[in-house]
């Protein structure tokens, strides 16, 4: 497959995968190596000081993957600022996963906060990978700010429903010239492949992964569909039409006509 | 003194560095981020920074997420 270019950056997979949810670290850790990716993503949390927890990064390969740190959790710039430096803080390469949701129940991006939080991470120095409502002008918008990419969402996350926001993500894959990574809601590597099919850059896959009695056999199935997708691109998908044209010849011995 | 710590107020014995607060607690310095008073500190200044009462302290790590 051709490589990913992200902030002069180079990736074989265009499979970025969350690190959330899983039932354990070792079901976490067979995803990651089946999926191919080469991006995890990863959130902060206070630590329980009364029961601290094994750290997850003992459990990930700082070599082969990229830790991408994300925001979660935060519900304006401020908060999602402040998580982006502690992340920095703990080691990690100044690459960040902007995400602000101040909405509880669908997790919806707020699009003005986080135009605000990617302004300032940008200037900070940040490469800042922004999860984002499938709008086209505000992709515009982050692009202008300095966003190393655009993540529109496909659906909701952890929803697993497919490329909802087709028409728009279409608009912003057309229009963007910076890596489209679709991200949230994804839940069938057939929609992964869709998304790929339409030439996002890469998708980015969780709750899919997780919410499975197989994650590392469903990451190789999503491998399997970006593959095919941006394969399927590349090659260029053949027109749609209203009326069927044979692809077998119809003319023949049977009748005369 | 008294340090609140990730939201719990706690008593330690003065003095206490940020770097013996983590050990106290059976943390390791590489896997966490210390901020303290809402200035989040670099490792090479756990062992240099005295804590004081009333200080705030927030210890945050990785977890999983997408």
């Amino acid at each position: 497959m051709d490589q990913l270019m992200i902030a002069g950056r180079q990736f074989n997979s265009r499979l970025l995968v969350g690190t959330g949810k899983f039932a354990s670290n070792q079901a976490m850790v067979a995803a990651m190596e089946h999926s191919g990716s080469e991006i995890v993503t990863v959130a902060l949390r206070r630590v329980d000081i009364d029961n601290p927890e094994d750290s997850l990064l003992s459990h990930i390969d700082s070599e082969r993957y990229l830790l991408l740190p994300n925001t979660s959790g935060a519900r304006d710039a401020e908060e999602a600022v402040r998580l982006a430096r502690l992340a920095r803080a703990a080691g990690c390469e100044p690459w960040i996963k902007l995400e602000v949701t101040p909405d509880p129940y669908y997790l919806l991006p707020d699009p003005i906060e986080t135009l605000k939080a990617a302004e300032i991470l940008v200037k900070d120095g940040f490469v800042v990978l922004p999860y984002m409502p499938a709008d086209p002008v505000l992709a515009k918008h982050l692009e202008e700010a300095g966003t190393a990419t655009v993540m529109p969402l496909g659906a909701p996350i952890g929803t697993n429903r497919g490329v909802r926001t087709r028409d728009l993500i279409a608009i912003i894959i057309e229009q963007s010239s910076i890596p489209v990574i679709v991200d949230a809601g994804l839940g069938a590597p057939s929609h992964a492949a869709e998304a790929m099919e339409m030439g996002a850059d890469a998708v980015l896959v969780n709750t899919a992964l997780a919410d499975t009695p197989n994650p590392a056999a469903m990451a190789q199935a999503f491998r399997k569909g970006v593959e095919a997708g941006r394969e399927a691109y590349l090659a260029g998908l053949g027109t749609q039409r209203q009326q069927a044209e044979a692809s077998s010849p119809l003319t023949g011995f049977l009748r005369n006509e | 003194m008294q340090l609140i710590i990730n939201g719990k107020t706690k008593e330690y014995q003065e003095p206490l560095t940020v770097l013996h607060l983590l050990q106290q607690l059976d943390l390791s310095p590489e896997r966490v981020v210390v901020e303290l008073n809402r200035h989040i500190l670099s490792p090479d200044e756990h062992n240099s920074t005295e804590l004081k009462s009333d200080d705030t302290i927030e210890l945050v790590q990785f977890v999983g997420g997408g």
